[in-house]
């Protein structure tokens, strides 16, 4: 499985197709990959795993997601103001 | 870009873009038709001197004047709505833009790899150099590969804001707080050049948008200089 994720972001080219997203408004695909990153760093070295499978979801997150965007909300997790549930 | 006097689209650069452009020929055509035939009705309606006092129905000219819209309607509907789907067509972009509308430039970021970003403002009428378009021109252009698929994704800092090229066939409402999703494909190499469409103050109209479609080579050129001078 860590395999093919080390496949797909080698050969990562830009945020693909997520069928969960399939409308104009990409807003929740950006914030959910933002969340989904930072729960799998999470859950994964709570658990003493490699976290290197949690880089898919901030490659996407970083395709997708305004810059200003992002170093606001790295900066309210930083001060743990950080408002969605991680 | 638009010429003076013009009537028409501008050049399409896109092939969605071109679809628009036939279907408008379509639709036009059958406007123009329609607005001849009903011209010259009125013209010999009000020339002529026959009279007749006693028409009470006429069920063939009924039957023709009702079955005729509804097939002309059906004609402009179905590829009106084979062009929605055809926009609305599922896509795998090869690169992502981020175009950010601010009072009153436009910001680019590429961030798929590195993280590139960089403003877009209008060159100011006194700056042009002879050759260049006035209003049109910024000084730093939105740079991609011609012949790839590109997701952009419009969004604003502050007020509303709308992202358009029209050679492309894209527009996109730039709002606060919310990523739109637009994608296209330039057909050929070129400068392609838009304004903003949504009234965001004093300078909206001098916060235009460029797109440079080059060859992929050019644009790893282009990427990896804009990223060092960052």
């Amino acid at each position: 499985m860590s395999e093919t994720i080390e496949e797909k972001i080698k050969t990562y080219r830009t945020a693909p197709f997520d069928a969960r997203f399939p409308n104009t408004n990409q807003t929740r695909n950006c914030y959910q990959n933002y969340l989904d990153f930072h729960r799998c760093n999470k859950a994964l070295s709570s658990k003493g795993q490699d976290v290197a499978p949690c880089q898919w979801y901030q490659r996407v997150y970083k395709s997708l997601c305004p810059m200003g965007w992002v170093s606001k909300w790295d900066e309210q997790i930083e001060n743990g103001n950080f408002p969605g549930k991680i | 870009m638009a010429h003076p006097s013009q009537l028409g689209f501008q050049d399409a650069a896109s092939p969605v873009m071109e679809e628009l452009l036939h279907f408008h020929d379509h639709a036009l055509m059958i406007v123009f038709l329609i607005s001849t035939l009903v011209l010259y009705i009125i013209v010999a309606m009000v020339t002529t001197k026959l009279t007749n006092k006693f028409i009470l129905d006429s069920q063939e000219i009924e039957i023709i004047w009702t079955l005729l819209p509804a097939i002309i309607l059906i004609l402009i509907a179905l590829p009106s709505l084979r062009i929605l789907y055809l926009m609305d067509e599922i896509n795998d972009p090869h690169l992502t833009i981020k175009a950010m509308g601010h009072q009153w430039y436009w910001s680019y970021e590429y961030t798929d790899y590195e993280d590139l970003g960089f403003d877009s403002y209008m060159v100011p009428t006194q700056d042009l150099t002879p050759g260049q378009f006035r209003l049109l021109e910024t000084d730093h252009r939105m740079v991609i590969p011609v012949e790839s698929p590109i997701r952009v994704l419009v969004s604003a800092e502050d007020v509303l804001h709308s992202w358009a090229v029209p050679s492309l066939g894209v527009k996109m409402d730039a709002v606060p707080g919310r990523l739109n999703q637009t994608a296209f494909i330039t057909s050929r190499p070129g400068v392609f050049y838009g304004q903003c469409s949504e009234i965001c103050g004093a300078n909206h109209s001098f916060m235009p948008i460029v797109v440079e479609a080059v060859p992929l080579e050019h644009f790893e050129n282009w990427s990896f200089i804009m990223l060092q001078d960052a």
